[in-house]
């Protein structure tokens, strides 16, 4: 059975407690493209005074997304640690309003992986931020078989049915 | 009361453990930090909540930078004698090493800080501060 792209990257983010307790969903992925949803919530703000939320969860929301798209692109089962990430904050994100991510996988080299992401509220899709970010490949031999079994089978991931 | 005024009265008393108090994101990561006359020290410890990779165990990367981002932030307000809120303009972040799921430390250095904008180098280790985790860079935007 082979796995959408989809579906790996949604056991992918179930196995990721941070990104549970944040609520990341997968919204669509598609080729090298992926969509991932952070819901506005309390627990994420920054300036309690306006409600705007602070810019690390964003930091969180880019990377997640971004290693997500690469994990659910790569043949096999990779799991690559970001490099580096570069992000900008073109404006404050509208409190009460769901964040949404788009990381595209640019380019996957022997040894690295270019992506990119931007960050938008809205159908009139806002520019939050957006971001740049690397990821080393190790290797499809350093993944764990127990940790390659939960995304083939997806039993086990908190949140996410077979 | 406006978060200038948050600030103000944190910058006035010399007591910061309102403000960080009052930011909902901290207390969701767990910040912490101690002052040593200039120096800050923050420390973001050992949680469940904050692991992204379930291997190694390992924090997530985006909570690493999140910490970061945080602490210069606050180390601007702490230093600075303006309540201007800072305002993050970009932040660029290298992994050096997996944090593992232990006790994380940071500080702050600013290397500028003009009329309108601060440029903040920030370091993360974990057993030793010569080994460090991450290191980052971030631009914030200090006028209105």
């Amino acid at each position: 059975m082979t796995l959408s792209i989809k579906t790996r990257a949604e056991r992918f983010v179930g196995t990721l407690r941070h990104c549970q307790n944040l609520g990341l969903t997968v919204e669509s992925a598609e080729g090298n493209t992926l969509v991932m949803k952070l819901p506005y919530s309390d627990k994420i703000v920054g300036n309690p005074l306006d409600g705007t939320v602070h810019g690390g969860s964003l930091t969180t929301l880019m990377d997640t997304a971004c290693g997500t798209a690469v994990f659910s692109v790569l043949p096999g089962f990779e799991l690559c640690p970001t490099l580096d990430l570069r992000m900008d904050y073109m404006k404050a994100a509208e409190p009460n309003r769901d964040l949404y991510a788009e990381a595209t996988v640019i380019r996957i080299a022997s040894s690295v992986v270019f992506t990119r992401c931007e960050v938008y509220q809205g159908d009139e899709r806002d520019l939050v931020a957006k971001c740049s970010a690397t990821f080393m490949r190790i290797g499809q031999d350093m993944t764990p078989p127990d940790f390659r079994a939960r995304i083939e089978n997806g039993e086990d991931v908190a949140g996410v049915k077979p | 009361m406006s978060f200038e005024k948050i600030i103000q009265q944190a910058q006035a008393s010399g007591d910061f453990q309102p403000l960080v108090d009052s930011i909902p994101y901290a207390g969701f990561i767990g910040l912490k930090f101690q002052r040593f006359g200039q120096d800050v020290l923050f420390q973001l410890p050992k949680n469940e909540d904050n692991i992204g990779n379930p291997i190694l165990p390992a924090i997530h990367g985006g909570v690493i930078g999140g910490f970061m981002e945080l602490a210069a932030s606050l180390h601007l307000m702490m230093s600075m004698d303006t309540a201007a809120l800072p305002k993050m303009i970009d932040f660029s972040l290298d992994y050096l090493r997996a944090g593992r799921h232990q006790d994380t430390f940071a500080e702050c250095q600013v290397w500028r800080q003009g009329s309108r904008v601060a440029n903040v180098a920030i370091t993360a280790w974990q057993t030793e501060r010569t080994s460090p985790i991450a290191t980052a860079r971030a631009h914030f935007l200090l006028a209105r």
